[in-house]
């Protein structure tokens, strides 16, 4: 790999393409390109996917990777820092979703972005003392921590007799995830909203490390629940880049049956969690009644509900004889049916938009500002979809209608919902119809060579990525990257013209993953 | 007869008898309950929220979810608990009333599961409190964590 001393842009030449699904150019920078290469992406209309960091070998030297996505492909741009340096250059004035990664990235490695204010541990609460970085050689060795709360985080408050704080969390009202909300209002009007997130953190990137690939292929299945078909093919297809092995027709065909699904059955679920934050029971049993019924089928067909161990490195561990399909056909068709027989009645329902119109908008141009993707992204007007762009195996002979709104509020992203379910039951049928014969799965090697690859797929949420890296047969390095990374920063300014009664619905129609963030 | 039959049609649950959670217990006619995610991959949440869907009536046997603490006799706790939500899982469980009762839903919640051994975790919720009844599975099916909920919500000691 060519490093580069310059302050110049890399010229195309000194990329180097590694073996991967998608096209993902990869190369190693000083720390001048650095900053010069994330400056050329956001100028080409470029985003940042994710920005993480690795431990070198004793600790004497860190690699920090960003991943950019342009018109091109996927640039995965690594820097080298020696420890005795400690630092590198922040990305946050280029790309504002930066920030929390680089505060997250010092947490677990000890490296800090210069240029970046904000010094506030992100994902490290009391119970872990500074200066202990987990993702380290050696630190943890015979190291015990305790559970302390996260008392005194300092809150960007509002200093005014006129402003009330309402702490949100991290146990809520409903059956969600823990994080912790603190809201600066006037009234019920919102003036600021900050998030304080870490709370599901379980040390994942350190639980992948020393595994065997097919050990982390089910942790990887376990990052987000909501989203294991997602993270279980972007893992499996990191892994099938190192080994060189190219996965059997059907089992692609499969995996995407699987990854619709998920998304049918997400979409359904929000659907019905929206309506019930509207006060709309009515809306919550329809749509998790239909649900209910998905995610049975799942369980007769696939084993299980929500698809978890399904999807694994090499293939799939099902397959489907006529009648399963024959089934899933029917009864897709019968759900289509259904939702938009709800579709047309809850557009004509007043006192739901009334609620949803309006409500936590974000416009396309601060959207692009600040690097929106995904469903939410596509909502306000940005129009990213893997499946469309850079479509791997079987996506290239499917013809992915992309779902785009400008609306930017709770009622596109609702809108949005029904077209991407229904666009869904689309593929899983012409999936179904043209499922190709043979093997449903190709056999890795249990000494798989050494490498490093990277796996990312459009899960319902967004995109989902996978950089692992693999030495000696065992993961070195792995790094999963969920979509709500980019976008809980995005929540807190969406809320800022609404009420606090409205929250919910806001964060609702956002549905980020908190476990997923967390790691 | 008919709206049985239209039920089972709709459902297909075949006539299954559905045990409530009335008994001699200390809850005796209905359990109140609050559910706290202590580090879960949110899938037990969703079955939590397919329970209460229309094909559980998690209502219909005595159970009902809370949203507050204070106003709950069992505290349902999932995932493999995080340190960073260890405090808050024990301040939710002093906030409630007595007599009052834990209950782990999925292997979590249960052993730790897939994260157990991590630095970031304490591992089963038994390590923190007194845990009434578990419930494993990756994630168990709404049936199952219904089923536990009516059993502990049953138990006359507690």
């Amino acid at each position: 790999m060519t490093e580069l001393g310059s302050d110049t842009l890399p010229s195309v030449g000194q990329w180097q393409q590694i073996l991967s699904a998608p096209p993902v150019w990869r190369v190693k920078v000083q720390a001048a390109s650095w900053t010069s290469a994330a400056l050329a992406l956001r100028d080409q209309g470029g985003r940042l996917l994710g920005l993480w960091g690795e431990a070198g070998h004793e600790n004497a030297f860190f690699y920090i990777h960003a991943l950019g996505l342009g018109s091109t492909g996927y640039l995965w741009i690594t820097l080298t820092v020696q420890s005795s340096e400690g630092q590198f250059p922040s990305l946050a004035d280029i790309f504002p979703a930066a920030s929390r990664m680089e505060r997250a990235l010092y947490d677990l490695t000890g490296i800090r972005a210069t240029g970046n204010t904000d010094t506030r541990p992100w994902l490290r609460h009391q119970c872990w003392p500074a200066g202990i970085f987990p993702l380290r050689e050696g630190q943890l060795d015979g190291r015990s921590f305790g559970v302390d709360g996260d008392a005194d985080y300092p809150f960007q408050l509002i200093d005014s007799v006129d402003v009330h704080q309402i702490p949100v969390g991290p146990v809520h009202a409903g059956t969600i995830e823990p994080g912790h909300f603190r809201f600066s209002c006037i009234g019920e009007q919102i003036l600021r909203l900050e998030e304080r997130l870490g709370y599901t953190h379980k040390g994942v990137e350190r639980l992948f490390q020393d595994r065997d690939v097919f050990a982390g292929a089910r942790l990887a299945g376990r990052i987000s629940g909501d989203t294991t078909a997602g993270y279980a093919w972007a893992y499996s297809m990191a892994v099938e880049s190192i080994a060189r092995c190219e996965i059997p027709p059907r089992a692609a065909a499969l995996r995407a049956v699987c990854l619709e699904r998920e998304r049918m059955a997400n979409h359904l679920g929000d659907l019905a969690a929206l309506g019930n934050d509207a006060g709309f029971v009515f809306c919550q049993s329809q749509f998790l009644f239909i649900k209910e019924n998905l995610l049975r089928e799942n369980r007769e067909i696939f084993g299980h509900r929500y698809l978890m161990d399904c999807i694994i490195p090499g293939g799939v561990a099902f397959d489907l004889n006529s009648a399963q399909i024959a089934t899933m056909q029917r009864n897709s068709e019968s759900w289509q049916r259904t939702v938009q027989r709800l579709d047309l009645l809850l557009q004509e329902h007043s006192g739901l938009r009334d609620r949803l119109v309006g409500t936590g908008k974000i416009a396309p141009a601060r959207a692009a500002a600040l690097g929106m993707a995904g469903l939410a992204g596509r909502a306000s007007g940005q129009a990213w979809d893997l499946r469309v762009q850079f479509p791997h195996a079987p996506y290239q002979n499917l013809d992915v209608s992309m779902q785009l709104s400008p609306e930017g509020d709770v009622a596109a992203r609702w809108q949005l919902r029904f077209r991407e379910f229904y666009e869904s039951v689309r593929l899983q049928t012409q999936l179904l119809l043209d499922l190709p014969g043979g093997d449903v799965s190709a056999t890795i090697p249990e000494s798989i060579p050494d490498g490093e690859a990277l796996g990312i797929v459009e899960a319902w949420r967004g995109e989902v990525f996978v950089a692992l890296s693999v030495e000696n047969a065992r993961i070195k390095r792995c790094h999963p990257h969920d979509p709500s990374w980019v976008l809980w920063p995005v929540l807190e300014e969406a809320v800022l013209n609404d009420i606090v009664a409205d929250f919910p619905l806001i964060n609702k129609s956002f549905n980020l993953s908190y476990s997923g963030h967390d790691l | 007869m008919y709206r049985i039959l239209k039920e089972i049609w709709r459902l297909g649950i075949p006539g299954k008898k559905i045990i409530s959670a009335k008994g001699q217990g200390p809850f005796r006619r209905s359990a109140a309950i609050r559910h706290v995610d202590a580090g879960s991959c949110n899938a037990c949440e969703l079955e939590i929220q397919a329970l209460s869907g229309p094909h559980y009536g998690l209502e219909q046997v005595g159970l009902n979810l809370t949203a507050s603490p204070r106003h709950a006799d069992l505290l349902m706790v999932t995932g493999p608990v995080s340190r960073h939500m260890a405090t808050a899982l024990q301040d939710t469980f002093s906030a409630m009333p007595n007599p009052k009762k834990v209950v782990a839903i999925g292997d979590c919640a249960c052993t730790g599961g897939i994260f157990a051994g991590s630095y970031a975790v304490v591992g089963a919720v038994e390590k923190v409190l007194p845990v009434a009844g578990q419930c494993p599975g990756c994630p168990p099916t709404p049936e199952a964590i219904r089923q536990t909920l009516v059993q502990v919500a049953r138990q006359t000691r507690s």
